[in-house]
Formats: C-alpha cells, structure tokens, sequence
C-alpha cells in the first residue's frame, strides 16, 4: 500500500452493532474493524443490512445497541467532524439535473466550506474523467457517468475513509472495471482507506484487500478473498461444451463419484458440472474415456464465488 | 497542499449550528429563481396585479375629483376595485399568493428523495435542520422578492396614473402588510413542505397542499357558516355570527384579509361585529399606525403563530423521518 494518511491508524470500529426495525433485526451483532489504507468489501445479497450499517457509520442512523467508532470518533455523537472526513457515495446516487456537473460539486465544496473548492473541482473532475461534461447539467449525465461524478463528489473533501455504496450497480461491464481501476488507484495515491458495498461479488473482489461476507445482517466470513477461499474444499463449477449427445454424456459421467451435480446449461450443448474441488483432471479424462465429445471446457465459479454459495445456501438451510 | 487545506477546515469549524443552512437557501434561492415555474406564477400575477390595480386607479379618479379629503388615497390602490375587475388588489393575493408558498414547498423534500439527492446532502458536514430550514428560508426569500416587486410595481402605476405619491404613514402601513402577506405565505409554504415529507409523490403533494388552499380560501366561508350553524344557536343571531368568526380566524385567509382591510384603510376601526349601539354617535376618524395595529395584532400574531406552528410541525417530521424512506 502506498502512504496512509497521519492520524488515521483505526479507521472504522464497530462493536455488537445491531438496529432494529420494529421485530426485525436488521444489523446482528456486526464487528468490524477496518485497517488504515485498505480496500475493504462488504459483500452480500439485497436487504443484508450494508445501506443501513453505512448510515450508522455517518451518523445518519442511530444503532439500537453497540458502539461504533470513525477515525476514533463516536458518529452519533459527533456527526459534523465525523461527515466532514468521511467521503461517502450513496446507492444510487443522484444530483441536481438543472445544475451542472460542476455546479453541483461546486454545492458540495460551499456546505463543506472548503477554500479552494474551485481548484480541487477542476482537478478532480479531470480525474474521474469529466473535464469535458463539467458544464452539462447533471441530468443528461449517464449513470456510468453520474458514479463517477458521485466519485469527485465523495473526494472532494479530501477525506480519510471513502464509503462507496453499490459503486458498481447499474453501469456497464465496461464502466465497472473502469470505475474499480478508479478506486484502486485513488486509494494508492491517496492513501484512503475504502469501504465498499456490493452485492455482485465477482466485480470487487479483486480491488477488495479484505471482504466481509454479511447475510441478513450478520458477517458470515471475513478475511482476504484468497484466505476465505483456501478455507473452502467444497465443489467448484465447470462447464463444458460438447456435440455428443446426453446420453452419452450421462453415462460417461454416470459412475463418476466426484461428479455432485451435472446440468445442462442455458446454451445448447453445454453442461453445468459441480465437481469436487480439483477433480477438473479426472472430469475431462472421465469424458474423454466415455467417448464424449469434448469442444471446450472452463471453470465457471472462482474460489470466493464458492464460498458466497456456500454461506447463502447455508443461510437457506437455516431458514427452512 | 490539499492536506493543509482539509486540517484548516476542521479546524475553523467546531460542532454546532453551523452556516449550511445559508449554503442550502442560497441555493434554493436561485434554483427558484430560475425555475419556469416561478416565471409563469410572476406572470399570472403581474397580469392580476395590472388588472386589479387599473380598476382601482379607474374607481379612484372618478371618486377623488369631489373627494380630496379621503384619507390614505394611495392605499386605495389596493383596496379598491371597479366594475370588469371582480376583487382588489389585497383580495387577489390573499387568494393567489399562497399558491407561491405551495409552489415553493411541495417537492422541497421529497423532490430530494426522487432525485437521490438527500442522502448525499445529509452526509455533507451539516446537521439535518439546516437542510429543511435553508430551504423554507430560500424559498421564502423569493416570495419575499416577489411581493416587494409587485407592491413597487403597483405603486409605481398609482403614481403614474394617478400623480398621487404615497404619504410616509402609507408608505409604512404598506411595509407592514407586506410583511404580513409574506407570513401568510410562509404557512402556505410550511404547509407545502410538510406534505412534501410526508408524502413521497411529489404531484400527490401539491394536490394535497391545493386541496387545503381551495377549502380554505374558496369555500372557507360555507364551511364555517355550516360549523357555525351547528355550534350556536340558530335563532340567536349574534351568538352564530360570533361562533362564525370564531371559526373563520382560524384560517390564515381570514387572519390575513382582517389584517389587511384594517393596515391598508385607516378608516376600518374594528374586525368584529359591531352592534348598532356600539357605533351610535362614534366621530368618524382615522386611526394611526400604531391603533389600526393594536387593532389587528391578534390576527398578526395567530397568523404568526400558525405558520411557526406548521412549520415546527414540518421540521419535527422531517427530523424524525429515515433517510431512506
């Protein structure tokens, strides 16, 4: 990592946090503790409670019980010096459509009451890449376009940690990897410690130094992609691509034990296989043995994807 | 560099009520400014103003040749009206000012919510009232602007056509019915703001903020003479008509139109009833500033207090409300 920022060696501190809502418990029991200058991910499903855990941490929410600690700082109690340090992009971020892009970080730098906003506009707009649409108002902007508007508006205040909610939601593939390589190298040069929120799993686990796996309010698996993924063993997917036909394929795989699961997938001719991990070998030489066939074969799961199954199929039987 | 830049700012600025409200009304300010639908309401009110205030100089010059002792001449401007023109001046905006306040308000917050801009504004380094006080000020700025334009306006026509200048007491009862009518649309726009929180279509809010304008302008009167009718006793003509006005002041168009007819005509002594017996043998006089005022301060006040009310009402809404709703 590059320089982290002075002063800012704890970062973000929870402890039993937990909000309710009513009877429903929303945010169980949540320890975090974030390291100054990582990327971290909170990853889950729709309605696991990160929108709600990010609003206690600006304050904007009140936690039924726990404590929560920013840059050493108690939110709820401090919300002023607490916002004014903390970059935040909401989910779905939005922005006065009358107002140009630049206008409206212009709002932003007045409210935060920052002295050379006009300078640092300029700069960042440049940074996220819309120097050119800065004098277009915000409502003809895109949504890939507005994310990265959002990106300026979040760093505008030079903040210590960066909260990004769902940064990635509704862009295209192409966006996304752009947006990501943004964050990645803002938190290199700036030293930001990043907090960010996803439900779509394959998309940020490579910029994210450590995740979170959180299922109805709970953190379920925390560590780095790679150590949460050696802690599997379970099954990995494959898919293959043949022109033999399904008979031929089911017998050739019939006997075969390391074979958990075979389907055919979406596209003709091709077969989803939940294998046992590390048995790709033995799966292709299981075809080929049988008389298949074999055009093409891929891995269609990754180690982290495995454990994201695993812990929602987990939560599924908990619920039954 | 930048690094300093942020250390200085947290270090000027301490916990408390800070200057963000400013930031957010400044804002709110042009944005109204700008907007096509502040151009369209100045226009439908600069045409009723044109309208009202040509009746009233019609009726003044026809009633001054043989009146050169009528007190407050100027005033009449925009009390008086004649034949096409059905109301006065003060009658049109007591009618159609509110609808400023409402067109300032009904989207104030849930306007924020449907662009996706609130959460973004409340993680800014500001507390949450500033956000619903800037944008009542802001708006009320501008309806602030307007109405001071178009009394300026109107007055400018009297003098033209008339060649009447105002006295400074004129001068000084008008500032004070400004300052009234700017309260009274100030509850129309706290009543907007409300419905703005607490109803997330924005058109469902205006309807809404609309409906209470239509009862209680339109067809306050009815609805009263009905409650009225209830509540006292038909046969005893003074307790209903009591009972009436009683109701009556409790919507802001009647502590408005009370205030007005007796700030802009020194002749008007009371709001109330007056029996014959009370009026038998009373000197015709004008009334001074300070009289016509002590005569109408309770409608100041209950007008006063409404709209601190309604908007009190508003900010503990807004306070309590999720961000996400």
């Amino acid at each position: 990592m590059a320089h982290v920022k002075a002063g800012a060696a704890t970062t973000v501190v929870t402890h039993h946090l937990t909000k309710d809502y009513g009877e429903a418990r929303v945010v169980d029991n949540l320890e975090l503790k974030l390291k100054a200058g990582e990327i971290f991910g909170l990853l889950g499903p729709n309605g696991a409670g990160k929108t709600t855990t990010i609003l206690m941490l600006l304050g904007l929410i009140e936690p039924t019980a726990g404590s929560i600690e920013v840059l050493g700082l108690d939110p709820s109690r401090h919300p002023l010096t607490v916002k004014r340090r903390v970059g935040y992009l909401p989910d779905a971020v939005g922005f006065y459509d009358g107002m140009t892009g630049w206008e409206n970080l212009s709002f932003t730098a007045q409210l935060n009451r920052l002295g050379n906003g006009d300078v640092r506009i300029n700069e960042l707009l440049d940074e996220v890449g819309l120097a050119e649409a800065r004098d277009q108002k915000a409502g003809t902007y895109s949504r890939g376009m507005k994310q990265r508007l959002g990106i300026a508006d979040a760093l505008l205040k030079d903040p210590d940690i960066l909260i990004l909610d769902e940064p990635t939601t509704a862009i295209d593939p192409e966006g996304v990897a752009e947006i990501l390589t943004m964050i990645r190298r803002l938190a290199e040069e700036r030293g930001v410690t990043v907090l960010l929120s996803s439900h779509l799993l394959h998309q940020v686990q490579a910029v994210c130094d450590r995740v979170a796996i959180f299922v109805r309010g709970k953190v379920v698996a925390q560590g780095a992609p790679a150590e949460l993924a050696s802690r599997g063993g379970g099954p990995e997917e494959v898919e293959f691509n043949t022109s033999s036909t399904d008979d031929k394929v089911r017998s050739a795989l019939g006997q075969a034990g390391f074979v958990k699961k075979l389907e055919p997938a979406r596209i003709r001719g091709n077969y989803v296989a939940r294998i046992d991990r590390g048995s790709t070998n033995k799966l292709v030489s299981a075809l080929v043995n049988g008389g298949v066939q074999l055009d093409g074969i891929r891995r269609t799961s990754d180690d982290l994807d495995e454990v994201y199954r695993r812990y929602f199929h987990m939560d599924d039987q908990g619920r039954d | 560099m930048i690094r300093v830049v942020t250390e200085a700012t947290a270090v000027r600025t301490n916990e408390g009520f800070g200057s963000g409200w400013r930031v957010v009304a400044r804002k709110e300010f042009a944005d109204h400014l700008l907007s096509g639908r502040f151009l369209v309401l100045t226009a439908v009110l600069a045409v009723a103003a044109a309208g009202a205030v040509f009746a009233a100089s019609g009726g003044i010059r026809s009633v001054a040749v043989d009146a050169t002792g009528v007190p407050a001449l100027f005033l009449k401007l925009f009390t008086v009206t004649t034949d096409p023109v059905p109301f006065p001046l003060v009658v049109f905006i007591g009618f159609l000012a509110p609808l400023l306040g409402i067109m300032f308000g009904f989207d104030a917050i849930s306007g924020e919510r449907s662009q996706g801009t609130l959460p973004r504004l409340l993680a800014q380094p500001i507390h949450r009232d500033e956000v619903i006080l800037g944008k009542f000020v802001g708006g009320l700025a501008v309806v602030a602007l307007m109405l001071t334009a178009l009394t300026v306006f109107v007055s400018g026509i009297g003098i033209f056509r008339l060649g009447l200048f105002p006295e400074p007491t004129e001068v000084v009862r008008l500032l004070v019915w400004l300052l009234v009518a700017i309260i009274y649309v100030g509850f129309w726009q706290a009543l907007a703001t409300l419905t703005s929180i607490l109803v997330p279509r924005a058109a469902t809010s205006a309807m809404i903020a609309v409906g209470f304008w239509l009862v209680l302008t339109l067809f306050g009167s009815f609805i009263f003479r009905a409650a009225a009718s209830v509540l006292a006793n038909p046969d005893d003509q003074v307790a209903s008509i009591r009972a009436e006005l009683l109701l009556s002041r409790l919507s802001p168009y009647t502590l408005y139109s009370e205030t007005s007819t007796v700030l802009l005509d020194p002749t008007e002594r009371a709001t109330g009833l007056l029996t014959a017996q009370q009026v038998d043998r009373a000197i015709v006089s004008n009334l001074s500033l300070p009289q016509s005022l002590s005569v109408v301060w309770p409608q100041v006040v209950g007008l006063l207090a409404l709209t601190a009310a309604l908007f009190a009402v508003a900010y503990v809404a807004f306070m309590r409300q999720e961000v996400r709703a």
